[in-house]
């Protein structure tokens, strides 16, 4: 799967039904992103966040508003894709290895020939030793690591994380963040990221949206002016330290502050 | 070397009972009659070892044929019940009301149908296997992680690859579960069956010995009996361990935890 492809959102919302009770998690929505951008979400608990990544991604359908991937509009499940879920969602049956490429014998591809690469990808990760440990056998984020290296594997246009590194220490956590922003550099593809570390979204992203609590709104659209690749030093820099503020302010408007990500446990 | 640490002190436990048993039987002259000595059942179990051997085949062949026929159509019938609306509206609540029927309790019936040959047997062991069978299937099916789905939609499989390579394994564990409870009762099914009605097997001989009140006798055929059952259920479990090692493993693991 080559090339990258562009996501609109026109008014799309959600409101959840379940007998006479309803959740308004989304409220319409229009964004555009471009072929090959990196595009965060931040937003507080509970603001759909998941719930938009899951609507881009055909797993439930818009209750109003149209979304296309590509060409087409999402109907159903979309396959372009390679989705990093918010907790990781392994098969238990099998392996670490085995995980890596059930993503590419369910697209009925050659898995043997991408178990090179699934190796390269897994060492990266820091989980070289752990190819053929099954699930129950490693820690939450090393399962989270995994789920990352299945959803790259084949190299896929668009690229869906839900808060992918939220159950990572500080370091493991900077260090894929670093590698994410390489690959997307070496491999162009369509990124949506969604995070509660505001940091961590503007040191990645093309552009922050900024969501407000439930139901769930694109509150401010945030464009990172910051030259690639930001490696670390991009921390230092009064433009990265300008937007982070920009955002905290807002959130602390609002009494939604979550400056750090709430599931980094440590 | 693990597991003769671990049978070991169970083997060891058995020995020392058997032992009391022994003891207590020569030392208050229990009558034969009442409790067999231990050394008198094995006495009796060699004595007789043919016609047990023998009975023992039939009883067996009665548990396996049950067992398979209710895993060869409780399977198929789940993964219908499980994919297909109108099976899971219709059909599952009905198989789920005729579960509460005692099945011992109209197998007299299946005599009347059937005749005291094969068929009423196997239908007995099949009815007591074939519930805990389909229910523990149905529910391995359902209990599917949905964000599991979710992954394995968004890769475009088709329901054939779902089935192979995410539904079937992921319900697995709970298929097992069904195993051995069928396991179990298929034992319980056969000798009842054979009670009610039947001119061979192991509970035919029971029913014979126990009228002649030879105590030692109807000792050595439910130890031939309990031995069946085990090897049966032993049997299942090595399957689980070889199909699902990952689950096995897990479980495992658990169990060492609690000790430690
Ligand atoms: N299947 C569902 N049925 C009903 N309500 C739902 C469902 N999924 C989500 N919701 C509701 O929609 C809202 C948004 O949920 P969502 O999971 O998208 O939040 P989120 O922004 O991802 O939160 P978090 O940061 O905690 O992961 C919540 O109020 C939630 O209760
Ligand atoms: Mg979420």
């Amino acid at each position: 799967m080559t090339g990258t492809l562009p996501i609109r959102l026109a008014g799309a919302s959600k409101t959840f039904r379940r007998g006479a009770q309803t959740t308004e998690a989304l409220t319409p929505i229009d964004i555009e992103i471009a072929p090959g951008e990196f595009f965060a979400v931040v937003g507080p608990s509970g603001c759909g966040k998941s719930t938009l990544l899951r609507m881009i991604a055909g797993l439930i359908p818009a209750t109003s508003g149209t979304i296309t991937v590509g060409a087409g509009t999402v109907t159903k499940p979309v396959t372009e894709v390679g989705i990093v879920f918010q907790s990781p969602v392994l098969l238990d049956w099998r392996t670490v290895l085995g995980n890596v490429l059930a993503q590419l014998e369910l697209r009925g591809l050659d898995a043997t020939s991408y178990e090179p690469q699934a190796r390269r990808l897994l060492d990266a990760v820091g989980l070289k030793g752990f190819e053929d440990r099954y699930p129950f056998e490693l820690s939450g984020g090393m399962r989270q690591r995994v789920a990352i290296v299945r959803a790259l594997i084949h190299n896929p246009p668009v690229l869906l994380m839900d808060e992918p590194f939220g159950a990572l220490d500080a370091l493991t956590r900077e260090q894929l963040r670093l590698d994410l922003e390489a690959l997307w550099l070496a491999k162009p593809k369509t990124v949506v990221f969604i995070t509660h570390s505001i940091d961590e979204a503007v040191l990645l992203a093309d552009r922050v949206a900024v969501m407000s609590p439930r139901p769930g709104s694109i509150e401010r659209l945030l464009t990172i002016d910051l030259p690639r690749p930001r490696g670390i030093a991009a921390r230092q820099l009064p433009a990265f330290t300008k937007v982070v503020e920009e955002v905290t302010n807002l959130f602390l408007e609002r009494g939604v502050l979550q400056a750090t990500g709430k599931l980094s446990l440590g | 070397m693990s597991w003769i640490r671990r049978i070991a002190q169970p083997l060891g436990l058995v020995l020392a009972v058997l032992a009391v048993w022994e003891l207590a039987v020569r030392l208050f002259e229990v009558p034969n009659y009442l409790l067999p000595a231990p050394t008198a059942i094995l006495a009796d179990l060699s004595r007789r070892w043919p016609r047990i051997l023998g009975g023992a085949w039939i009883t067996g062949l009665e548990i396996l044929g049950g067992f398979a026929l209710a895993v060869a159509i409780s399977l198929p019938l789940a993964t219908g019940i499980a994919f297909n609306a109108w099976m899971a509206r219709v059909v599952y609540p009905l198989i789920v009301a005729f579960q509460v029927v005692p099945k011992i309790a109209i197998a007299p019936i299946f005599v009347i149908w059937f005749g005291i040959g094969w068929i009423s047997k196997l239908t007995l062991v099949f009815l007591l296997c074939f519930f805990p069978m389909l229910v523990n299937n149905v529910a391995g099916f359902r209990g599917i992680n949905a964000e599991i789905m979710d992954f394995a939609r968004s890769t475009g499989a088709n329901a054939w690859r779902l089935f192979w390579r995410i539904r079937l394994p992921s319900a697995l564990p709970s298929i097992f579960t069904g195993l051995r409870i069928g396991a179990v009762n298929a034992v319980t099914g056969a000798v009842v069956a054979e009670f009610i009605a039947s001119d061979k097997g192991l509970g035919y001989l029971l029913l014979e010995y126990n009228g002649n009140l030879l105590a030692s006798a109807v000792f050595a055929t439910v130890f031939v009996l309990s031995a069946i059952g085990l090897a049966i259920y032993y049997a299942v479990e090595g399957i689980e361990r070889l199909a699902i090692p990952w689950h096995t493993a897990q479980r495992r693991n658990e169990s060492v935890g609690e000790q430690t």
